[in-house]
């Protein structure tokens, strides 16, 4: 052992090996400008929409994120209307999304029969798979109809008449707003919320499970006094990982809300997110200040996302390490 | 066993019960709505299929026929130059991650850019190519709508080429040092013919993933009713040629977009699908 080890350590310092050590460090530099071509890239994003956002900025200020205004020919803008329905859209996506994703987690951790695991799981990546355009048709064409004709009379009626909550479900018929674009975008990022569900709940130490079985506990029990506490920030990280994906999603949410500037509390009416009003309105935006307004919202999105996206890494590593500590 | 003893046994189990059926009903769910969505896709798009679809190329507001020849011919111009870009700088990078700087603050710091890059909103990319491209060229193109499409596939060949390599035992790295070979060579000999099943496959996944990507075309290649190879001209992509024609008046247009619909997800899925053959060939 100890020849070998000095037998390396001699290679290492012969002559021969010289031009070795010059084309390690050439593809070291090489490879290395790709990855810093990947930073540069992120930065360069960033600066762009910064900058692009900054005439906008001054001309408005903060007021710029709480005003509703807006009307391209009198050069008004006010952000209030998209914010508010990304996070409409993005939390009524949530709602749908998070238990089913729970569910499917469960089912092809605890019940799924051996044979049955991989088709489900492959439904399911397929569901994450098709182009977000295709859910906009389809949401379009087959969904909002059925849902304006049959849901949305049927929740109007079992919940219109509530105080405090029945005005969000008021509206006009129409099948496009904030509720079935958010509906839509749950079934999108199941997908996604399960898969990181799935992964988390698997990381359980087995022993753990069994344990709790042999004491007798059911399937119920096991899964909300076992896998549940000791997954918990895991489960959350994928949940926030959802958020992200939904906020920022555009071509089906842009084909089902309705697409206009309308500060609504009912999720019946038409509205409109972020990346919507930039689809809709940028390569026909009137002018420089209707452009740096869009490239302003594009900076809204971005920076939500980013802070989004951080929270789920930072709690996803968290439960990894206690994972590993355990 | 006293009978309170055994209520409380059976309280529990149909509790449990319930919460499995819960569980089974939400997996249910799932996949009813993925054939739901794959029934609507197939059977509106079947009936609008013909031969006029790949020959003929979109037809202008209210004009009768038309095809998506330039559209599909289009998308796949632009999603493989972007793809070539997108692996090109990825895997090298991903090569540099994993090989020569694991574990150092900015090799942490490229990949949380990189995952803040691959969950971002796809629609950044457009309006992001539009200020650094289109605006300074002066019009749309093809090649914009590729360098958009790049810069959505890039995080994922970075990430998916990043998990390939670490998968490569560190024994063959050190049985190739062993023999004399330099790091060079030990990566591009050896780690990357190891793990090239699981890099392709990564090209698959973004491949798929920029195919169906309409946002990032909306500001960048803008769309074309002729057909054209000319990627220095505004250049027709098939998914934002659905958005255009499933949101216009006229029925051949939802016509087209059922069958385009069609068409991107049979693209989208088939890709899916080789991707799984080839990671599980190598398994």
């Amino acid at each position: 052992m100890a020849r070998v080890l000095t037998g390396t350590a001699e290679l290492a310092s012969t002559p021969a090996s010289a031009p070795a050590e010059v084309g390690d460090r050439l593809f070291g530099l090489g490879t290395g400008g790709f990855a810093l071509l990947v930073l540069g890239l992120m930065l360069a994003i960033l600066a762009f929409l910064f900058a692009g956002a900054l005439p906008a900025l001054r001309q408005f200020g903060w007021h710029f994120f709480v005003s509703s205004e807006w009307n391209p020919v009198s050069g008004e803008f006010g952000a209030a209307s998209s914010i508010l329905g990304t996070l409409a859209t993005s939390l009524v996506a949530l709602v749908v999304a998070v238990p089913v994703s729970f569910g499917v987690a469960v089912f092809l951790n605890v019940l799924c029969p051996h044979w049955l695991r991989r088709p489900v799981g492959v439904a399911v990546e397929l569901l994450a798979g098709i182009p977000s355009v295709i859910y906009g048709i389809w949401g379009l064409f087959v969904f909002a109809p059925l849902f304006a004709d049959r849901i949305q009379p049927a929740l109007t009626d079992w919940f219109g008449g509530l105080p405090l909550v029945g005005g969000l479900f008021d509206g006009p018929p129409i099948g496009l707003g904030w509720g079935v674009a958010g509906f839509v975008l749950g079934v999108m990022v199941i997908p996604f919320i399960a898969a990181v569900m799935r992964d988390v709940l698997a990381t359980v130490p087995r022993h753990l499970i069994e344990s709790a079985y042999a004491l007798g506990a059911t399937h119920r029990e096991v899964i909300w006094n076992v896998l549940v506490p000791s997954t918990r920030r895991g489960l959350a990280g994928g949940i926030i990982l959802g958020l992200g994906r939904a906020l920022g999603e555009t071509m089906a949410v842009t084909f089902l809300v309705g697409n206009a500037h309308n500060v609504t509390f009912s999720l019946f009416e038409p509205g409109n997110t972020i990346a919507s009003t930039i689809a809709n309105e940028f390569s026909e935006a009137s002018g420089d200040l209707h452009v740096s307004v869009l490239i302003a919202l594009g900076f809204t999105l971005f920076a939500i996302t980013i802070v989004v996206l951080s929270v789920a890494n930072a709690m996803l590593r968290r439960s990894a390490r206690k994972e590993a500590a355990a | 066993m006293i009978p309170s003893e055994r209520g409380l046994l059976l309280r529990r189990r149909l509790l449990s019960g319930v919460d499995m059926l819960m569980s089974v009903l939400a997996t249910v769910f799932a996949v009813l709505f993925l054939g739901w969505l794959l029934w609507g896709v197939v059977t509106r798009g079947v009936s609008a299929l013909n031969l006029a679809l790949f020959t003929e190329s979109t037809p202008g507001a209210g004009i009768d026929g038309g095809g998506l020849a330039n559209a599909i011919v289009g998308s796949f111009l632009m999603t493989g130059a972007g793809i070539v870009l997108a692996a090109l700088i990825g895997i090298l990078a991903a090569v540099w991650l994993v090989e020569m700087a694991p574990g150092g603050a900015l090799a942490r710091a490229i990949r949380f850019f990189n995952d803040v890059l691959l969950a971002g909103p796809s629609i950044i990319a457009g309006v992001f190519v539009y200020g650094v491209l289109v605006r300074p060229m002066g019009h749309f193109s093809g090649w914009a709508g590729a360098a958009a499409l790049a810069v959505v596939a890039l995080p994922v060949v970075v990430s998916t080429a990043c998990a390939a390599l670490e998968l490569v035992p560190g024994s063959l790295r050190e049985a190739s040092a062993a023999l004399g070979a330099p790091r060079w060579r030990t990566t591009l000999q050896v780690v990357l013919r190891a793990s090239r099943s699981g890099i392709l496959t990564g090209l698959l996944l973004a491949t798929a993933r920029i195919f169906g990507e309409a946002a990032p075309l909306l500001f960048t290649s803008l769309g074309n009713n002729f057909f054209t190879w000319n990627m220095n001209q505004p250049v027709a992509g098939l998914p934002q040629v659905l958005y255009l024609f499933a949101t216009g008046p006229y029925d051949n247009w939802h016509q087209l977009a059922w069958a385009g619909a069609l068409v991107s997800t049979a693209v989208v899925l088939g890709l899916l699908v080789i991707a799984r053959l080839v990671s599980r060939h190598h398994d």
